[in-house]
């Protein structure tokens, strides 16, 4: 295993232990901020925490990209060197964040918090693996599975919506407060559907590998469904921003698109069977637990965000922990799942697991109950929230917040169960990564 | 077939994303040439008050929504000073100057300008999405 692909493993199981230990320590300060604002202050705890979670996803997708994509796409479509200067400049640019988040210097917008000019490093970063991906993939002339299809895409639309992130440093578009936010938001909503085509192909890659089946990479409704995703990632963003007094057509637009993800709802129902029959023959591979799991969540958000797509609906949601809810469950639920089974087949972790099994398992039990839990808290805090102040029109913070203070109590007891189980199976999954011929090879 | 569909898609977010950047914004008076304002802004980002105070109902969940704090009567303009120059138990001091706490109250007001967090109810259209006015 070359040395570059060493570190990017470890690097990116780090920053999964800091979104988590970050995320306990974010929650406990919102409840007694009192207590940590002297030394940890909620809002310098936050940005690490949800950045952290952020560049974990991005970090695993691509890790999982480069590992199978010269498999995939044939052994000397790429040297690997654009991949390595790729590896060092983005762990180098990531750490010089964790720094002046440390030194409490920010100076971003939400998600992104660092000072503006470290996104340039990125952004050249990024540049690197798009010109070592694109290489491989221009020699590749075969027809290509739908996973490549994906990946590229993602890597593509990362590059195109991280740079629309970053807009707001030239000053035309902080003319107009409206126009800066819904960039922002325009930015910010396509950006998670093109971190969704790389680890939703690295999802698909892995179900091609463990069913042995490749037709399900080429069928025409799993095509189908990559162009109704893309639509999505273009045109659905303006939910996040349905409230701002913006062009009218900016929501009609996106609710319009969004109501296309009823046709995935019920492509779930209606598959639902054959995902017993195959859950019955496989679950007893890890990693493929980790996608069942990911479907579960799957169903339970894309539900709430078809009723949060609706602006009658989002008049309650926006605003409320029902986004969290909707946030942590596709990043916890869905994201990190789907990559965790993919790095768990990666590292051949059913093999070298060992007596270490039944931990596992109790650990993957462990994070999934409390995760139940968190989500449903995250849910009816929103719940209340909006009542309170849509409903009731209570004007005072402190007042509405009062009973939603008490049930993400819940939320934090929750948190540390899904911290504590996660953590125990990243630890396992490193020292995985530590014995040698640690990641399988793949058939073509 | 499949490129042809994937180029057209892509060309339709092409031109959807320009029309975007020229016209989501109709209200051309509220263009910003006030360096407070500005400056205000860059503090807001620079002391991360996005991470507990949401605008528009986007940020944090720690404090309350400062959109239309400007126009709420029962805070006023000595009232928000205060309050952000010397913190509360929840919120902390950042220890800014009174002449950036003005640039933070400047950037809110403009803000307020903009329009209205909350969508009243008759803006609510029978196809369950909203009119808003510009």
């Amino acid at each position: 295993m070359p040395l570059a692909i060493r570190i990017y493993t470890r690097f990116v199981f780090l920053l999964l232990i800091t979104t988590l230990v970050f995320g306990m320590l974010s929650s406990w300060s919102y409840l007694y901020p009192e207590i940590f604002n002297r030394y940890l202050p909620f809002y310098q705890l936050r940005p690490v925490h949800t950045s952290a979670a952020l560049f974990f996803i991005i970090s695993a997708a691509t890790l999982c990209i480069i590992l199978f994509n010269r498999d995939t796409l044939g052994r000397n479509a790429t040297s690997g060197r654009w991949e390595q200067l790729f590896i060092f400049t983005w762990i180098a640019t990531i750490l010089v964040i964790f720094g002046y988040y440390g030194l409490k210097k920010f100076g971003g917008r939400e998600y992104w918090e660092f000072p503006g000019w470290l996104a340039f490093p990125l952004l050249s970063s990024w540049t690197f693996l798009m010109i070592g991906y694109y290489k491989g993939w221009l020699k590749c002339a075969d027809k290509k599975p739908l996973y490549i299809w994906m990946w590229s895409t993602g890597i593509l639309f990362f590059f195109l919506t991280f740079i629309e992130q970053n807009l707001w440093q030239i000053p035309w578009f902080r003319q107009s407060f409206l126009r800066e936010l819904t960039v922002q938001w325009k930015a910010n909503g396509s950006m998670v559907g093109a971190w969704n085509q790389m680890v939703y192909g690295s999802s698909l890659f892995l179900m091609v590998m463990i069913s042995g089946d490749k037709s399900i990479a080429r069928n025409k409704k799993a095509f189908f469904f990559y162009f109704l995703g893309l639509t999505n990632l273009m045109f659905n963003w303006g939910h996040h921003i349905y409230n701002l007094p913006a062009h009218g057509w900016i929501r009609h637009i996106s609710y319009v698109i969004s109501m296309t993800e009823w046709l995935i709802f019920i492509s779930i129902i209606q598959g639902f069977k054959n995902k017993l029959t195959e859950a019955r023959k496989l679950r007893h591979m890890l990693p493929y637990k980790f996608l069942l799991a990911a479907e579960f969540w799957v169903f339970a958000n894309l539900t709430l965000a078809l009723f949060m797509s609706i602006p009658a609906v989002n008049r309650y949601t926006h605003g409320t922990h029902i986004t969290v809810a909707h946030a942590m469950g596709t990043t916890i639920g869905i994201n990190t799942m789907i990559l965790l089974g993919v790095l768990g087949y990666a590292l051949d972790i059913d093999n070298k697991i060992g007596a270490g099994r039944k931990l596992f398992i109790r650990s993957y039990r462990l994070a999934q109950g409390s995760f139940i839990i968190f989500w449903l808290s995250l849910v009816l805090a929103g719940i209340l929230k909006g009542y309170r102040s849509v409903t009731l029109n209570i004007t005072s913070f402190q007042e509405m917040m009062e009973p939603v203070n008490k049930v993400l109590v819940a939320f934090s007891v929750a948190g540390i169960g899904v911290a504590t189980g996660l953590i125990i199976i990243v630890i396992m999954y490193w020292q995985a990564a530590g014995k040698s011929q640690s990641f399988v090879k793949v058939d073509k | 077939m499949l490129r042809l569909v994937w180029g057209t898609l892509f060309i339709a977010f092409c031109l959807y994303t320009g029309w975007v950047y020229l016209y989501c914004d109709e209200k051309t008076e509220i263009v910003q040439n006030d360096p407070s304002v500005a400056k205000g802004w860059e503090l807001w980002q620079q002391k991360n008050c996005q991470s507990c105070h949401q605008l528009y109902g986007l940020g944090g969940y720690m404090g309350p929504d400062l959109t239309n704090i400007a126009r709420d009567s029962s805070k006023g303009k000595q009232y928000m000073h205060g309050f952000i120059k010397y913190g509360t138990g929840r919120m902390p001091a950042f220890g800014m100057t009174d002449e950036e706490v003005e640039h933070i109250i400047d950037f809110l007001a403009w803000v307020d300008k903009s329009g209205l967090s909350q969508v009243p109810a008759e803006a609510v259209h029978w196809s369950g999405t909203y009119m808003i006015e510009n």
